[in-house]
């Protein structure tokens, strides 16, 4: 089961966001198959130091698909091959001896390019300042129980609380939307009756903010859905839509909705 | 010197109440006039800066991640405890407090305990109307489930997920602020010094990680949410970017540093498989509410699981603690594990593990019922070791998770810098030597949302804090240790890379200060790691330079912190000769090879004071007294 391979990997390489950047080529021996992805390129890295290169930036943090933080295009396809996971849970075992493997960033215009393989993502901070949350102050929630959610609801809340806010659905799009992402929040807080008094505000700043950090316009590929490492659901994006029409159609706060949309 | 914690006086049932009263106030149109700084934005961080902000204060937040909902409390699977008694089964404030305090081995402060029992239920209450999606039963009702060292079901969970969905409540309250104006969120920012003006902690200086411009930041109070330390063993299942430097830097500045040695070591784990190994995985211990230990009967027993029958295999939690079974403390758990692989019945390719079976849960309720509520658990193992957990047992084996220890706060959450607050994991706080399951995110929140907004108010109220500014010459002389600090990493020029250094460093204190610790063994430690420190300044190779985006150099400069801080804690396990909870010394235990307290001469707080470079540490003590849980040997049996 355990072994060895060697891989040839094709490496975005770029100093800073004003500098050019090109893909630079590592031979890596003997790579156990054991490792993960990014424990791979913990080895090529050490190498690199040991000749006197710089290391190849990456963002990386948790290491087991939670955190959000590990990124890149790898063969081009976010979070590699598989679909379902983050890049640091892809393991080497998924390859074979002399694949050549391509790692590049996430790429969009609302990513701004940090360093190599590091990419900006505060865009996506912006769209949840904009009303990704329940408007409730520390102190003022009632007791827990007096709020009573049917099983299904809360399921399908956390079928959509569960992204990890990674941008893979981004760079995945060819329009680099963040549909998605929006939709994650939107769809957890539209089912839920915490989320009633302001789900016409929200819905409706949150594309406000979607659209001024330049992603862009959903178009129906369902690229995001098949790199969401936490499998959600494009049909999280049509409770977008409709929550979108439907507070267009009732203006931002003159609607107190009543729990739970359809 | 004795520290004085400043309980309350009175009984334990009105303390927290009473202080509350008793703290001035700051009233809603002075509030606006204080500067607060946090830094970390995890789940003490996030709901400190958000509830602080809330009452008005001008709040200014550092996170070291891309965005505060990667904090690596996100990474917090089984749930949260709270004495809300929902099932009906015996539990209270009362029944909380004192499992925490057994739990914790008698080596908490009672009063900070009951505070954190009793503030729980809000807590809930609070994540609740978030919208945090909590595990619901049909009636539309909070589930609750099982953790280690209670015989009450009373944690709260959203799937395996529970850190996650808290993190992205308190991040939610977080981003409102910011949206209006009251918290300044600055992202991939780490705090490298604290800067104290006239014996009050008054700021820190950063450094921007994108530019690597050095910053200063000057406030009223400064506010520590920056984690534990438990990746001074290198390999633990914290998560890469989680670090000492900010901890480490404010003890260097006057805050002492409390019961180090007090680490968690988690008995599931995804056992190591490689050399090349860059952290561990934990299995959440809820998985223990189905899930069955076991080792083969006979040591060395190749065969595969499934093939071993029931009667030839040593279900030994089950054997030894009948009444907690699986669900005892994670300390015991751990030991446990460690014994049996010690003895040679270890399972695996290298013998360092034991079998987590759901065998028996599955045929009981069948795969559904375990995919919901352990799904996203198992597919993690499965994605990591690409053997099917539905199919064959588990192999799982203790790993570094948490650590106790941490600054020194008083009932306050004030460390010894007046000024200087210090919550959730970051202090050394509630746990005492040891840590119940679901007990963190608890704490953090608790810090977070109902303590410090509180206690922080009596503080700026009780007045004395000038004016100062970040041209102060303090903010000056940190700026430039800082710049000394990272020109001498950068100058080493030598060929030896960090990580090489980090995996030496945790292979010594796993060995000599990991889950069974001797006086002989730490003694070696304590010659090996100022050596190690030695040829770290002299053969470190850190490529790049300061004033751009290096990773190299960011971990470097934490790896010199954990170089220094190691000393500490195997100093802290030395000299503390008992054992208690998660510090286990081979020279003290009972016959049945349990922890050996001895509340004679160790029922106190070990709280360190840095005396300079070279210079021994002082250690301080704050006594504990127990006026109403009874000290007794743990006994889960």
């Amino acid at each position: 089961m355990t072994g060895t391979i060697d891989i040839t990997l094709k490496v975005w390489r770029q100093k800073d966001a004003a500098s050019a950047g090109g893909f630079e080529t590592y031979e890596a021996k003997g790579v156990s198959t054991e490792m993960s992805f990014l424990e791979m390129l913990d080895v090529v890295n050490e190498d690199l130091q040991k000749k006197g290169r710089d290391p190849i930036a990456f963002d990386h943090d948790c290491r087991e698909g939670i955190c959000g933080m590990c990124s890149l295009v790898i063969d081009g396809r976010a979070h590699g091959p598989d679909g379902g996971q983050t890049t640091c849970q892809l393991h080497m075992r998924r390859y074979k001896n002399n694949d050549v493997i391509t790692v590049e960033p996430f790429r969009a215009k609302a990513f701004p390019l940090v360093r190599d393989l590091v990419v900006d993502r505060c865009s996506f901070d912006s769209i949840m300042q904009a009303g990704g949350y329940v408007s409730v102050s520390t102190g003022q929630a009632p007791d827990a129980s007096v709020l009573l959610i049917p099983k299904h609801k809360a399921d399908s809340a956390m079928d959509a609380a569960a992204c990890i806010g990674c941008g893979a659905c981004v760079a995945a799009c060819p329009n680099a939307s963040a549909m998605l992402f929006v939709a994650a929040k939107v769809s957890q807080l539209a089912q839920l009756p915490q989320g009633g008094p302001e789900r016409e505000r929200r819905v409706l700043n949150m594309m406000a903010a979607h659209d001024e950090a330049g992603f862009g316009a959903c178009s129906n590929e369902y690229e995001c859905e098949a790199v969401c490492p936490k499998d959600i659901s494009v049909s999280h994006i049509a409770r977008l839509n409709r929550e979108y029409l439907r507070a267009l159609a009732l203006g931002p706060g003159e609607h107190q909705a009543a729990s739970g949309a359809g | 010197m004795t520290l004085d914690a400043k309980i309350p006086s009175g009984p334990i049932e009105k303390k927290w109440d009473k202080h509350r009263f008793d703290l001035k106030l700051v009233n809603p149109a002075n509030k606006r006039k204080y500067d607060v700084l946090v830094v970390g934005t995890g789940l003490a961080g996030a709901s400190a800066a958000a509830s602080l902000a809330e009452l008005g204060y001008n709040v200014t937040a550092l996170c070291i991640q891309d965005s505060p909902r990667r904090a690596h409390s996100i990474a917090a699977q089984g749930g949260i405890n709270a004495a809300k008694n929902y099932p009906n089964d015996g539990d209270s404030v009362w029944r909380l407090f004192y499992d925490t305090v057994k739990g914790g081995d008698y080596r908490a402060r009672e009063a900070n305990v009951y505070r954190l029992a009793q503030v729980s239920v809000n807590i809930i209450d609070q994540c609740v109307a978030q919208g945090v999606p909590f595990a619901r039963d049909y009636g539309g009702y909070l589930d609750n489930r099982s953790f280690g060292g209670a015989q009450v079901s009373r944690t709260f969970y959203a799937r395996g997920q529970t850190g996650q969905q808290l993190l992205l409540g308190a991040y939610g309250a977080l981003s409102r602020q910011v949206e209006k104006g009251k918290v300044r969120l600055l992202a991939r920012r780490e705090m490298l010094d604290l800067v104290v003006v006239n014996g009050k902690a008054r700021g820190v200086i950063a450094r921007n990680l994108v530019d690597g411009k050095i910053e200063r930041y000057a406030a009223h109070a400064v506010l520590l949410c920056t984690g534990g330390y438990g990746n001074v063993f290198f390999l633990s299942t914290n998560a890469a970017n989680s670090n000492v430097t900010a901890t480490w830097r404010a003890h260097r500045r006057g805050a002492y540093f409390a019961n180090p040695c007090y680490t968690q070591i988690h008995p599931t784990c995804i056992p190591v498989a490689g050399e090349n190994q860059s952290k561990l995985t934990l299995m959440s211990e809820s998985l223990r509410n189905d899930g069955r230990v076991w080792v083969p009967k006979k040591k060395g027993d190749t065969r595969a699981p499934n093939d071993i029958p029931d009667a030839e295999r040593d279900y030994y939690l089950e054997r030894r603690y009948p009444s907690f079974g699986n669900l005892v403390p994670r300390d015991v758990a751990s030991r446990a594990a460690k014994k049996a692989c010690d003895e040679g019945f270890g399972v695996g390719p290298t013998k360092l593990a034991v079998y987590l079976d759901f065998r028996d849960a599955l045929k009981r309720v069948g795969a559904e019922t375990i995919k919901e509520k352990y799904g996203n658990l198992l597919d993690m193992y499965h994605h990591i070791t690409n053997e099917d957990p539905y199919k064959v047992p588990m192999r799982i084996y203790p790993a570094v998770h948490y650590t106790m220890g941490g600054l020194w706060v008083d009932y306050n959450l004030m460390s010894t810098v007046p000024g200087l607050f210090v919550l959730g994991e970051a202090n050394f706080s509630d746990h005492g030597a040891n840590r119940l399951g679901a007990s963190a995110l608890m704490q953090g929140l608790a810090d977070g949302y109902f303590v410090i907004p509180s206690t922080l108010g009596g503080y700026l109220a009780a007045g004395g804090i000038e004016a100062v500014g970040t041209d102060a010459a303090e903010f000056s002389e940190a700026e430039a240790a800082v710049n000394a600090r990272v020109s001498k990493l950068l100058a080493v020029k030598g060929k030896r890379t960090t990580l090489e250094f980090h995996r030496d460093l945790g292979r010594l204190v796993w060995d000599h200060c990991g889950m069974g610790r001797t006086e002989a063994g730490l003694k070696k430690l304590l010659t090996a790691i100022p050596e190690l420190r030695e040829r770290f300044y002299k053969e470190v190779c850190v490529l790049g330079g300061g004033m751009e985006f290096n990773q190299a150099l960011e971990r470097a400069g934490r790896v010199a912190d954990y170089l220094e801080f190691a000393e500490l804690l195997a100093l802290d396990a030395l000299e503390r000769r008992e054992s208690c909870g998660g510090h286990f010394r081979e020279e003290y235990q009972t016959p049945e090879n349990e922890a050996r307290r001895d509340d004679e001469n160790f029922a106190h707080v070990a709280a360190w004071e840095f005396k300079g470079d070279g210079k021994a540490p002082a250690r301080h003590v704050e006594p504990l007294s127990f006026e109403n849980v009874h000290l007794t040997q743990r006994s889960y049996k």
